[in-house]
């Protein structure tokens, strides 16, 4: 399945900071074929690093979409059956507009002149991508981590226009713990000389300080025993230490390998902007309670978390489904066993893959 | 929107294979919203969702039997019974069902309570130890029986409150509970006689007195 990315253009969005951003544009994908009815329409909602292309082979890249093992035809999210969407979020830098792009006014990258962004400004360009595609209802809007926050955000912000919710590996609001690693990894980009107040575009960027906010976000994404399985101790291309301070141990390696990958592929000040969003979610939102927060919400719900994940622990996921129950609302929740830590929901895909199918059958043969 | 035809009703015991879901199929009745603690993987409430439209919620503490459940379509969650219903408002249900699990709460009194306080009706079954078979098992034996109703040694079983009909009977009465309609059961055959000897399985269905 060869893929390709759309742009939608729009003259303008209201931010929560009070901010106006004009124009607007959002890079989407989509596979599988809409209905007549428009009643299988998925969306589908990147997490923190992710883009648009989630499935398929890209003709740009050749390389496969950062869920293709979950959609695609027969698997989970079934392209034969359904029709998935997934955009770029706003602030990114992989096609939506974000501080990497233009600014009309000036005809300079926006820099840190970008205003602050928030998951429900994320949500609100999705939901104006959905009416400009005239589809009414969400058959189910689904994610992990980052993804995760925008699906609770459109069951919470656009009730009657979401069936079902599947939020995986995710939380209302980041802890202090959540909130101290994102810092560290901002900290990293703007400590790099590089970075440059953020005005990097025309020169060279703050690699190094970037790489290394990407390095400690991979340790966050593993477990202990998924690092003890992968590395253990062994050493890189070696017998016995280097005594110097080249890489030694085969972790080290890998987090050098994956910081500088990340690089090539991703916007410094997108990092910036989009960890920020993260930490500013609070489902809550000045309502009380997270139950009165859920008051508006209508749709199904699928609450998935995995026993290893200690960035998202079980217990943030567990506070959804207690509230959405104070509200008796109809929801399903499963902790999956797995040993890879948060990179379970793209990892772990034969379990989830039972589950999401029964989900969205059982939930599409109700709009039917 | 067109509703789906009418499934055919298989008797239910012939679907599920079990006596106290034929009478609880009986009991339920169509269109209510149905809780089930300790629903397993929700052969039940599958069931229920199918042949009566309820709107079926569950409650599982193994995560493998929650993940059949999800699979299968049913909205089951990951829990605790003896402390996972505090979070529910007060009657959110018509029915909350407790099929053969009473005897493996630790709380059973509240647990019971706890039910009745989310759901208009209580449907609770669960396996005689006044049954014939226990008391001469336990007479011969000079040992904790051991049943084809009760298959567990001492130390494995996950029954930890044994009761007989007369004991939910003193139980309801101390609770104050009405005691709507009650069933026994042997196999597949309903016990008329000698309920407190014979039956095997029993299933009440009581509501909170007026």
């Amino acid at each position: 399945m060869i893929v390709e990315s759309n742009i939608v253009r729009f003259d303008c969005i209201a931010l929560d900071s009070g901010a106006t951003l004009a124009p607007v544009e959002v890079a989407y994908e989509s596979y599988g074929e809409l209905n007549a009815r428009k009643t299988n329409a998925i969306l589908v909602l990147h997490a923190f690093s992710g883009d648009a292309h989630a499935a398929g082979i890209s003709h740009e890249t050749g390389k496969p979409g950062w869920w293709d093992n979950m959609i695609g035809p027969g698997k989970a999210f079934d392209t034969n059956k359904y029709f998935v969407l997934c955009s770029n979020v706003l602030g990114g830098c992989r096609g939506t507009t974000g501080p990497s792009s233009i600014n009309p006014v000036t005809g300079c990258p926006y820099a840190m002149s970008f205003p602050v962004i928030t998951i429900s400004d994320m949500v609100r360009l999705q939901k104006m991508l959905i009416d400009a595609l005239g589809i009414r209802k969400l058959l189910t809007v689904t994610g992990g981590s980052m993804g995760g926050m925008q699906a609770l955000e459109w069951a919470v912000a656009y009730p009657d226009r979401v069936v079902s919710a599947i939020p995986i590996a995710t939380t209302t609001r980041h802890s202090a713990q959540q909130i101290a690693f994102n810092e560290v990894g901002r900290q990293a980009v703007m400590a790099d000389p590089d970075w440059n107040e953020g005005n990097y575009y025309s020169k060279k960027p703050p690699a190094r300080g970037l790489a290394v906010a990407r390095m400690v976000g991979h340790i966050t994404y593993m477990s202990d025993d998924s690092m003890r399985e992968k590395f253990g101790r062994r050493l890189r291309g070696k017998e016995n230490f280097g005594f110097d301070f080249d890489v030694d141990f085969e972790v080290e390696s890998y987090l050098r390998y994956r910081g500088s990958e990340f690089v090539h592929r991703f916007d410094a000040n997108s990092y910036l902007y989009i960890t920020k969003a993260m930490d500013y979610f609070d489902l809550v939102n000045g309502q009380g309670t997270l139950a009165a927060a859920f008051e508006a919400a209508q749709a199904r719900f699928l609450v998935i978390s995995f026993s290893s994940d200690w960035l998202y622990p079980s217990y943030q996921s567990q506070e959804i489904v207690r509230a959405l129950r104070a509200r008796n609302r109809d929801v399903a929740y499963v902790e999956l066993q797995s040993n890879y830590g948060h990179d379970a929901f793209l990892v772990d895909v034969a379990e989830q893959t039972d589950l999401i199918r029964g989900f969205l059958a059982s939930t599409y043969e109700k709009v039917q | 929107m067109t509703a789906p035809a009418p499934k055919p009703q298989p008797f239910v015991r012939e679907l599920l294979g079990r006596s106290d879901y034929r009478i609880i199929g009986e009991i339920v009745e169509p269109n209510t919203k149905v809780l089930d603690l300790g629903c397993g993987d929700g052969e039940l409430l599958a069931w229920l969702a199918a042949n009566k439209r309820v709107d079926a919620r569950g409650v599982e503490i193994s995560g493998v039997k929650v993940q059949r459940a999800i699979a299968r379509g049913v909205s089951v969650y990951q829990g605790d019974i003896d402390e996972g219903l505090a979070d529910y408002p007060d009657r959110a249900f018509d029915y909350v069902i407790l099929s053969q699990t009473l005897q493996e709460t630790f709380h059973p009194r509240k647990v019971l309570r706890e039910m009745l306080r989310v759901g208009q009706r209580v449907i609770v079954a669960f396996p005689n130890y006044g049954h014939w078979r226990m008391r001469l098992s336990m007479l011969l034996s000079g040992r904790a029986p051991r049943t084809k109703l009760f298959p567990y040694a001492w130390h494995e079983s996950p029954n930890i409150h044994f009761l007989t009909l007369h004991d939910f009977e003193d139980l309801a009465a101390l609770e104050g509970l009405k005691v709507e309609r009650r069933y026994f059961l042997s196999g597949a055959h309903k016990v008329t006689v000698l309920p407190n000897l014979l039956a095997e399985v029993a299933v009440y269905l009581v509501s909170a007195s007026a």
